[in-house]
């Protein structure tokens, strides 16, 4: 598995070990581990319900897991309140205080240290530079931008200078531009301050830019834990296939060492020695259909029929179908030049060809589609 | 896959609790443990209460007479009264007080005589017997000369059952309260909802002028107390009435004079507002407020596609009335159908004011109390009356959540269009119950300035001359007013923390759901309930906090009680409303709640906390029912000198305090007012969104 992958050696600053949550009978985390390293961005991503906001307020300590271990820096934190922990947190609702001025927002974790009052007021202005708000100090939040809003709420969260930052889809409750450009800032930000840092996102586009690392999580068990590539191009189970990215499913039963039989066509593929005449699910990307040049005795290749043709701005997504295919159906992504270029319409015919390394193997029934 | 999957059953974690959650939970036991004693310690008491019985046991008393020749033959108490035809075996049953004189069972007794006797108990437990200061309980014989006999007497024993509830329903004219109170409550309901929803309609449907004077007009009852109304019906339609003035005035004395004879005689007559007419008048008048804002929030939220989709589907408007307006409204309907069912049946003043021979539960608990003595019996109507309370709380409960449930679907709001007609029509009915309203109000504030009515018509301060009538005179108005702010005061401060532990509290789950129900039960307490199981509990000799009893300390609590739930409401609806983030956040960085409690969420909830105090402050003014056994000579109370006042026929002073009352609370509702805009204009730059 990718887990620790180039970490090997390095202690893990923060490690989950068989952790449980259970409201009742509801089991909301079933046996979690994971390790986190100093410095890396993970993400927790998965549809809502799959338990990553669970995980993150264990984390916290806002709601303690019923069974399993959270060790910090190596100090078993499993059973501390939030205050004896050592993170800063940001929310999607921001949690700014409405009567408290920016800058006072800022400074509240600030107080009550022994710090003098000046420092305090010098540490507000590095952050609020830090977030490239240095304006806005004496504004209230509510008169601000969401951006802008969430810019604070960082703020206040790094004022302390914690070893861990925790960020609850911070960008969800933003306008879509705005949200594309602050996850570059945060990203940024992040990697300047080399503070650890764990965000809960369910949009992928997201998870995929700014994480080093992701945890996919669905149902309350981790599917897969890698780097965005990895998790994109070699998803561990169906599940991580059909949730990062499109992926064609098509039923298929196996016709021989390393072949595959859709229909009235057997593909190459890697089979890993699975026994002739087993059903399973075979996966490919709708990007990973090759269209263009392909000559009529290529492996792989075949006559299929453009079905239905969706315009979705840079590209299309065509629907294949075909004799040889039987019932399976095909999504293929086609970009506008190509489909120009080949004077592509509906109800054409064009032979496609699948690379047998892009080619993904599931149990069979995994995502009928 | 990631996971290592490692089988074994990991320990439970037991989380740690902070020194936060500590101070949290104390402060949380100790609102609880007010709760307690304020509030189910003293039920309990008035349950138990209501189950002690007292009866003789004759039977097990025996004498011994010494005429000079030794002590003579073993009599036994009760043998001896039947022959003497004064006690019977059937009848022995008696109140806590009562007690017989044992010189009754010897006619020819003289305490001169140099006769010696001797008594003794067959049994102890049942009862016992008093000689002088010196309580006997023991078998043996006690002897005494003429002299000390004739100060023995027996005392009857107690016991537990439901022999005062056997009493109770075997006792026609206690029985039939229970029908009374439960009539009026349903036509005063059945009239007030009516009238409510049709005025509520002319506010949110309409587009009428003077919205806004309508619904202060309309708002007013709250600020009087509930004696007020049956006083101004006493004067408006009462032996002396005002109204045969007015019609004379427009009609003429003769065609009045020729007319009211049938009046008198008729239903209508003046002696009949005294009964079920003048109760319901008055408790349509007291609850129409309560009713009102309901019925105005169900309507508000009336969601505008609706009826175009209606009015698109070529709905006819009665059509749309019956499919879309009542069905929408119908849960507020209900809802203000129990407020105000629960407000008549629990309500004391206006039944003890205008209910004439008329017996209602309240006045009934009252009665037993205060004319009796007979607490039993008091604790019993307590509890019988406590079940239509119970019942109709629960439902406004449930129906209460179901309003809440369509409040938060998103509807786009409806907006009436003017329509001539109909906002005349809504205009004339406004009128209407503004002039009802202020008429009450209007007929005690003239009632309070003339000098004597009806024979001296001229306008004096004499009525204002408290000092001269019972009820305590103007150092009541002083101890009301300084009540009310100590009820203001600490309750909110109570309140609101209380509801701030239940609401943001982390985990210890168990105790802040036991809490917050019990938070819930003043509510379907009524008022004389309460302060019964006050007596009880605090006039318990053996209960160390009996020292209150009497003070103006036990007057605060149990106005605090009585009208706990509905301040928590609107604290726990206030933190609701704030970011569930804030603590998790402030806890991150490592801050005490107290300082997240005092900077941030009192600030932000100032306005609600605003309105617990007006709320607590003006109820205080207003409560009859909850203080009424409560006070004593130093805490006499305006609102209580009203009722002793008009108990004494001084009604024309008791008038002239209930608009003192009045006064106070429109005075501080307005300074309110001007408050709460302040706090607006000052904190707009952080609410603005």
């Amino acid at each position: 598995m990718a887990e620790g992958e180039g970490q090997a050696g390095r202690p893990a600053y923060l490690k989950i070990t068989d952790l449980t949550k259970s409201f009742g009978t509801f089991m909301a985390l079933k046996d979690i581990s994971l390790e986190i390293f100093e410095g890396e961005f993970v993400c927790f991503l998965g549809p809502s319900g799959c338990g990553k906001t669970t995980l993150l307020r264990a984390i916290a300590g806002l709601d303690i897991q019923s069974t399993g271990r959270v060790e910090q820096a190596g100090r078993d934190i499993s059973a501390l309140p939030p205050s004896e922990r050592d993170f800063g947190i940001v929310f999607q609702s921001y949690a700014l205080f409405p009567n408290l001025s920016v800058s006072r927002n800022i400074a509240y974790g600030l107080e009550n240290r022994k710090a003098a009052k000046a420092d305090i007021e010098a540490r507000v202005t590095e952050l609020l530079e830090l977030v490239g708000l240095p304006d806005q100090g004496n504004k209230y939040p509510a008169q601000l931008s969401g951006g802008q809003q969430q810019r604070i709420a960082l703020a206040r969260a790094i004022a302390t200078s914690p070893g861990l930052l925790l960020l609850d889809e911070p960008l969800s409750a933003l306008d879509a531009k705005v949200r594309v450009h602050l996850r570059h800032e945060v990203k940024e930000l992040q990697h300047r301050l080399g503070i650890t840092t764990v965000m809960v996102t369910h949009d992928q586009e997201e998870a995929l830019t700014m994480a080093d690392r992701i945890v996919v999580m669905n149902h309350g068990v981790i599917e897969q834990i890698g780097t965005p590539l990895e998790i994109y191009r070699d998803p561990a189970t169906s599940f991580v296939a059909d949730f990062i990215g499109t992926m064609n499913f098509v039923p298929a039963s196996v016709a021989g060492a390393d072949r595959a039989r859709i229909g009235g066509l057997e593909l190459n593929c890697a089979l890993n020695g699975l026994d002739a005449g087993q059903e399973i699910t075979l996966a490919v990307r709708p990007e990973d259909i090759v269209v263009r040049d392909v000559v009529a005795n290529e492996p792989n290749s075949f006559e299929a029929v453009v079905a239905d043709m969706e315009f979705l701005g840079s590209f299309f997504r065509a629907e294949l179908t075909g004799p040889e295919m039987g019932e399976a159906r095909l999504r293929a992504d086609l970009s506008i030049n190509l489909v120009r270029r080949l004077e592509l319409s509906e109800g054409q015919s064009i032979r496609i060809m699948i690379p047998a390394e892009q080619i993904r193997i599931y149990p069979a029934g995994a995502r009928d589609g | 896959m990631a996971s290592v999957t490692a089988p074994a059953a990991g320990l439970k974690v037991k989380p740690k609790v902070s020194r936060d959650d500590w101070t949290m939970r104390a402060f949380m036991g100790v609102i609880g443990l007010y709760l307690l004693v304020a509030l189910a310690l003293p039920l309990y008491a008035m349950f138990s209460k209501s189950l002690e019985t007292y009866s003789f046991h004759l039977d097990q008393v025996e004498f011994q007479v010494d005429e000079g020749a030794g002590w003579g033959p073993t009599l036994n108490a009760l043998t001896l009264g039947e022959e003497l035809g004064k006690f019977s075996r059937d009848d022995q049953a008696s109140s806590a007080g009562s007690q017989i004189q044992v010189t009754e069972f010897f006619p020819d007794f003289s305490f001169l005589s140099e006769t010696k006797y001797r008594v003794r108990l067959l049994s102890s437990g049942i009862g016992r017997i008093q000689a002088g200061g010196e309580a006997i309980t023991d078998t043996n014989w006690h002897e005494f000369s003429s002299n000390d006999f004739r100060r023995v007497s027996i005392r009857p024993g107690e016991s537990t059952g439901f022999t005062n509830y056997l009493d109770y329903f075997s006792t026609p004219a206690l029985f039939t309260s229970i029908f009374n109170s439960l009539t009026i409550a349903i036509i005063s309901t059945l009239v007030t909802v009516t009238l409510a929803f049709i005025f509520a309609y002319a506010l949110t449907r309409s587009c009428m002028r003077f919205k806004g004077v309508f619904k202060m007009i309309a708002m007013v009852p709250i600020l009087v107390p509930s004696l007020l109304p049956g006083i101004a019906l006493v004067y408006l339609l009462g032996k002396q009435s005002l109204a045969i003035r007015i019609l004379e005035w427009i009609f003429g004395q003769e065609t009045v004079a020729f007319l009211w004879p049938l009046l008198v005689n008729g239903p209508y007559g003046p002696s009949e507002v005294y009964g079920p007419v003048g109760i319901v008048i008055a408790s349509v008048f007291f609850t129409f407020p309560h009713a009102l804002l309901i019925i105005i929030t169900a309507l508000s939220i009336a969601d505008a596609r609706l009826y175009e989709a209606a009015i698109a589907l070529r709905a006819p408007k009665p059509k749309i009335f019956r499919t879309v307006t009542i069905p929408g409204a119908r849960y507020g309907l209900i809802s203000a159908a129990f407020v105000v069912f629960n407000l008549v049946i629990t309500d004391f003043g206006v039944p003890k004011v205008i209910g004439g021979q008329y017996n209602v539960l309240a006045v009934d608990i009252y009665k037993q109390v205060i004319g009796q003595q007979n607490f039993q019996m008091g604790a019993v109507v307590s509890m019988v009356l406590l079940i239509p309370a119970l019942f109709a709380f629960s439902i406004d409960r449930i129906v209460q959540k179901k309003q809440v449930a369509l409040l938060s679907a998103r509807a786009v709001p409806y907006e009436p269009k003017p329509s001539k007609g109909f906002d005349s029509l809504m205009f004339a009915y406004c009128c209407l119950m503004a002039v009802f309203i202020l008429g009450i109000l209007g007929v005690c504030q003239f009632a309070a300035l003339i000098k004597f009515w009806p024979y001296d018509l001229s306008l004096s301060w004499n009525n204002y001359n408290f000092d001269v009538m019972d009820g305590g005179g103007w150092e009541s108005y002083g101890n009301s007013i300084r009540m009310a702010l100590y009820t203001a005061v600490i309750g909110t401060v109570v309140v609101f923390t209380g509801a701030y532990m239940v609401e943001k509290g982390r985990g210890f789950g168990t105790g802040r759901a036991a809490f917050q129900m019990v938070a819930m039960m003043p509510m379907a307490i009524p008022g004389m309930v309460l302060g019964l199981a006050y007596i009880f509990f605090f006039n318990d000799p053996a209960n160390p906090l009996g020292v209150i009893y009497g003070t103006m300390a036990i007057l605060v609590i149990c106005t605090v009680t009585h009208f706990y739930t509905v301040s928590h409401l609107t604290a726990v609806t206030a933190l609701k409303q704030m970011d569930p983030e804030f603590e998790a956040v402030s806890q991150s960085l490592k801050q005490p709640f107290y300082k997240m409690f005092l900077k941030v969420t009192v600030p932000v909830c100032l306005p609600a906390i605003l309105d617990i105090s007006i709320y607590l402050f003006v109820n205080a003014m207003t409560t009859v029912s909850a203080v009424v056994f409560l006070y004593s000579p130093d805490t006499t109370l305006a609102s209580v000198a009203v009722l002793n006042m008009d108990d004494a026929g001084d009604i024309a002073p008791a008038a002239a305090m209930g608009m003192m009352i009045f006064y106070t609370n429109a005075g501080v509702r307005i300074l309110h007012a001007i408050l709460t805009r302040g706090l607006h204009v000052r904190t707009q730059a952080w609410r603005a969104r």
